[in-house]
């Protein structure tokens, strides 16, 4: 993998005392793969719940409709810590859901990420769905269609802003520490993930090895984006040539 | 609605995955911050699981969130550091045996320039005492952890109650581990207790050195404790019960005194040694 070649130059010049051994490297790719794996899955889910509500949120006229928008979007500051520490006495043996046994599991970082990426998610995509519902609602009621099947029509005129609104979950899911290292518990090679490595390096003095980690992090975030949005972009332009 | 269907497959997969995880042979060992921090846990776990097959989650947490963890029954065994605080969760009936594995001790660190002039000291009450008077800054932890609990009892002795020292613009609580305090103290130039370990496995030391050491008031004892299968069901007995015993026999204290850094011995052996 090219990043390994790349970063590990980066580390052996910020930590000249130290060599970073072949176990290091797999402790280190184990990491990544496991927050990208463990922030997709969580992505993924909030969107399957996330994109389904908020466009419905925009089409179905209710009572307490506009209290549950102004609660959604101000989950969006919703404190991590707060998510993982509810969660924690929730999976907890001693907890409702205890039973279960899914403290200390990547599962639970899961839920927990999933938690707090649903609010962004289904805020920005209420958004969008609205403004895309006042411009072509009537005409698609009037040519028959009824709300919910005006549900996945909407969600097709807004697919280029779908992109960025899973983005934002995305990256609020994989820059994550407060949730994660309360019901994930930091344990090596099972739950530690990029964000509680960073937080138990700077914690053992590691400041320099703990940066480094930092700056793939931020490269993880910026390709993935990147990769994202070309995709994105190529989509819409093969989707223009077919109209 | 095959989109429902897949979502709801797809949580069923996590967790069944989650439970797999958590279902193969390991166990979840709440541990402390200083036996994580020094290193000794990686170094000597993956001689246990290469034994037994058994894997041992470590969950490194102060010793007071490590024994309510416990208590919640969200561990299966505990390697602690705080003989009262060991001795409430004893008597409680969460635990059925504990037994001592090893000991290192604390020492007081602070700045080369020693502001409440103790370097060189082995008293770490007098110590205490000069650095209140001198008002030089202190780091707490301020976390329940063992070593915070040690810090309180030797101020204690040292004639200044908790209560007091939170009044004190000079003592600094900073309610984190010992990595977290230790990179405090470093920033400001503050004197801290440390366990011996978490210290000399530490990178940021700045201008800190070891000011106080020697004291028979600094034995740090590390203990591990089994939980009570009458209270705590769902813990894992026989797995557990194989590592505290691994841990106490001759080839577990003979890994425990092999781990060194930079030459030292960090924990001396101490299951055969009386209480």
């Amino acid at each position: 993998m090219s990043w390994a070649v790349n970063i590990s130059p980066h580390v052996l010049m910020l930590r000249p005392s130290a060599i970073i051994t072949n176990s290091e490297l797999q402790d280190f790719i184990q990491i990544i793969g496991l927050s990208v794996g463990v922030s997709l899955a969580a992505t993924t889910l909030a969107a399957a719940i996330s994109l389904p509500i908020g466009t419905a949120l925009a089409i179905y006229p209710f009572c307490g409709r506009r209290l549950i928008i102004v609660l959604i979007n101000a989950f969006f500051g919703l404190p991590p810590v707060v998510v993982g520490l509810i969660l924690y006495l929730a999976l907890s043996r001693s907890g409702p859901l205890g039973a279960l046994a899914l403290l200390f599991t990547p599962t639970a970082m899961i839920i927990a990420q999933t938690t707090l990426a649903i609010p962004i998610i289904t805020a920005l995509v209420h958004r969008t769905s609205e403004r895309a519902w006042a411009r072509y609602g009537d005409e698609l009621i009037t040519d028959g269609a009824t709300r919910l099947q005006a549900v996945p029509q909407i969600l097709m005129i807004v697919r280029a802003d779908l992109v960025t609104a899973l983005l934002a979950g995305f990256g609020r899911t994989i820059s994550e520490v407060g949730a994660v290292i309360l019901v994930g518990g930091n344990i090596r090679s099972l739950t530690r993930t990029m964000t509680t490595t960073i937080a138990l390096q700077t914690s053992q003095g590691d400041l320099s090895l703990a940066l480094a980690l930092g700056a793939v992090l931020v490269g993880i975030s910026v390709s993935i984006s990147a990769t994202v949005f070309a995709l994105a972009g190529r989509a819409r332009s093969a989707g223009s040539d077919e109209v | 609605m095959m989109k429902i269907r897949y979502v709801v497959a797809f949580l069923a997969a996590m967790i069944v995955t989650g439970r797999c995880l958590a279902a193969e042979e390991s166990i979840v060992l709440a541990s402390t911050t200083s036996v994580e921090a020094s290193g000794l846990l990686a170094d000597i776990l993956p001689q246990f699981t290469a034994k037994t097959g058994i894997r041992v989650n470590v969950v490194a947490q102060g010793t007071g969130k490590a024994l309510d963890t416990a208590r919640r029954g969200d561990a299966d065994v505990l390697l602690v550091h705080d003989p009262e605080a060991e001795d409430q969760f004893m008597s409680e009936g969460h635990g059925s045996t504990r037994r001592q594995i090893a000991w290192n001790d604390f020492i007081i660190v602070g700045p080369t320039t020693d502001p409440a002039r103790v370097h060189g000291s082995s008293d770490s009450v007098a110590a205490l005492k000069s650095i209140a008077s001198t008002q030089a800054l202190f780091v707490s932890r301020g976390d329940k952890s063992g070593t915070n609990t040690a810090e309180l009892r030797l101020w204690k002795i040292a004639g200044q109650t908790p209560d007091q020292l939170s009044n004190q613009k000079w003592y600094r609580d900073v309610g984190g581990g010992m990595g977290q305090a230790l990179n405090a103290a470093s920033a400001m130039d503050a004197y801290t207790l440390s366990d011996r370990g978490t210290w000399l496995n530490f990178n940021n030391k700045g201008s800190l050195v070891i000011a106080v050491e020697g004291d028979p008031r600094l034995i740090n004892r590390y203990d591990v404790i089994e939980l009570n299968g009458q209270k705590h069901a769902s813990a894992k007995f026989n797995a557990a019960k194989l590592f505290a015993d691994w841990l106490v026999s001759s080839e577990g204290q003979k890994a425990i005194g092999a781990y060194q850094v930079s030459g030292q011995t960090l924990f001396n052996p101490s299951a055969n040694s009386p209480k």
